[in-house]
């Protein structure tokens, strides 16, 4: 068993601090993340709440740690230091007697249902139907019956926009249906928070556009918080309400999406960006 | 004397009834072992990891026919009396179950590792991943080899010919033994039904293959 051992002051929620409390507790807290493969260090301390319902983009370098982070919180990679806590309580760690060790697969379990993810390549499942692909989970993991999950399934997949191809499989799915299937198998398990992760990085530019607007539709429905890890400067523009600058493994600078792109203050935003214009967008 | 090469099939289909049985029963331990010795290779905990490798190592690294002769000659000094028909079974499933392992850890671990990913983003357990999501895709990447494995497997029946059973290669042993100048005849025939069975096993893993990779491209 590979045990954590972490500073209990440090680790443990705190929400008795000083600080100002804010209009809502946050759904996601990182707190001093840091993740190393092998001699690389990808994330280099990474300290950032995600507010109930806030959209929160994350843009940069590739190469930046900015996946990574995103990972993190869907317990597909484990911090190397520091905690992650998700409506308020810690994600990789829960407490043994006196201690703080690495949660077991029990504890991943329950935590896992507040977060979703959907992936840059889809991962859709190419052995079931595109039904099957979004009431698979509902069915197993939420336990519905099986009308329960295929009525839920169709709902989700009407929204978008896929309700004519509940019996195709993925092979036969342009890139941008594939995608959109994928958000609809993630938003049917209902989590607090979701995260994409570049998830328009794969696709032709013609498809771009309408998964975009499932994305946008999604997040003026509200209730969910997101993190929009993107190179789609316009759309993150357009919907965060947070912007965050990694490069490096560190959160180099967060605004509004007007301070972020209109009024950089650092140079190396400033140079990203201007790179990112002139490269042809 | 035989009038024709057709007096020999009577005895020769009793002596493929046999090897149809052996076959068969053989297969079934052999897939059940390989997917157990497989899947505990990937096993998280090193003593179940070890003992599947001792298992695949062992019976790998040995031959066939001293399995059998192993399980069928040794054991009773040990007090383990097999039937024929147990041992021969016993022998070839677990030496095939061996080498189909390899199959099944491979094949497991060529699955992409998104599929992994998208299980666990949907919060399935363990083995709500390894059975929903991962093997049905595996179990499609084993079939070519499993087929190819199969096809083996039957030919290898014909040792048991040397525990003494009743087997195809035996009745034409018997059979060219008494009729020495047909021995072309005999011969010929026994191929041709070996070739037929394994035809047969070949076509129905092909069928098998194209009805599971339904809706793929």
């Amino acid at each position: 068993m590979n045990t954590v051992i972490i500073d209990q002051q440090e680790a443990l929620p705190s929400r008795s601090e000083g600080e100002p409390s804010t209009k809502t507790q946050p759904i996601v807290r990182y707190k001093g993340i840091t993740k190393s493969f092998g001699e690389l260090q990808v994330l280099k301390g990474i300290d950032l709440e995600i507010q109930t319902g806030e959209k929160v983009a994350v843009i940069g370098p590739s190469g930046s740690g900015k996946t990574t982070m995103g990972r993190m919180l869907m317990t597909l990679e484990e911090p190397t230091e520091g905690t992650i806590e998700v409506d308020g309580e810690l994600l990789w760690h829960m407490q043994n007697k006196e201690k703080l060790v690495r949660a077991d697969e029990k504890h991943l379990h329950r935590m896992r249902c507040n977060v979703g993810m959907v992936f840059q390549h889809f991962n859709l499942f190419p052995h079931m139907n595109v039904l099957r692909n979004v009431a698979e989970a509902p069915r197993k993991v939420l336990g519905l019956s099986k009308e329960e999950a295929e009525e839920r399934a169709v709902s989700m997949l009407g929204k978008v926009g896929l309700a004519d191809k509940l019996k195709m499989y993925p092979a036969n799915l342009s890139g941008g249906q594939k995608q959109r299937v994928a958000i609809a198998r993630a938003l049917v398990m209902r989590p607090k928070v979701m995260v994409f992760d570049e998830v328009t990085s794969a696709l032709d530019p013609e498809l771009v556009g309408e998964v975009l607007a499932v994305i946008r539709e999604i997040a003026e429905e509200g209730e969910m918080a997101m993190l929009l890890i993107t190179h789609e400067m316009d759309f993150a523009k357009e919907i965060a309400d947070r912007v965050i600058f990694s490069a490096d493994g560190r959160i180099v600078e967060q605004g509004t999406p007007e301070e972020i792109f209109d009024h950089p203050k650092s140079e190396r935003l400033r140079s990203f960006l201007q790179r990112f214009r002139s490269g042809g967008n | 004397m035989p009038n024709s090469w057709i007096d020999f099939l009577p005895t020769l289909l009793k002596g493929a009834e046999i090897t149809v049985l052996v076959t068969i029963f053989s297969a079934i331990l052999a897939i059940a072992a390989a997917f157990a010795a497989g899947l505990a290779r990937l096993s998280k905990l090193w003593i179940i990891r070890t003992l599947a490798a001792v298992y695949v190592e062992v019976f790998r690294g040995t031959s066939l026919l001293v399995q059998l002769f192993w399980l069928y000659f040794a054991l009773p000094f040990v007090g383990i009396e097999l039937p024929k028909m147990l041992a021969a079974i016993s022998a070839i499933g677990l030496n095939f179950g061996a080498y189909g392992s390899e199959i099944v850890r491979s094949a497991v671990l060529a699955v992409p590792k998104g599929q992994w990913e998208a299980s666990v983003a949907l919060n399935m357990k363990p083995w709500q991943r390894m059975f929903t999501v991962i093997l049905p895709q595996a179990t499609l990447r084993m079939l070519p080899p499993f087929g190819n494995q199969l096809v083996e497997l039957i030919k290898s029946t014909s040792l048991v010919y040397f525990i003494t059973m009743a087997d195809l290669t035996y009745q034409a042993m018997v059979l060219r033994n008494n009729y020495i100048a047909w021995t072309t005849e005999i011969l010929v025939l026994l191929l041709l039904m070996y070739f037929v069975i394994a035809t047969l096993i070949s076509v129905a893993v092909r069928l098998l293959e194209r009805k599971l990779t339904v809706g793929r491209l």
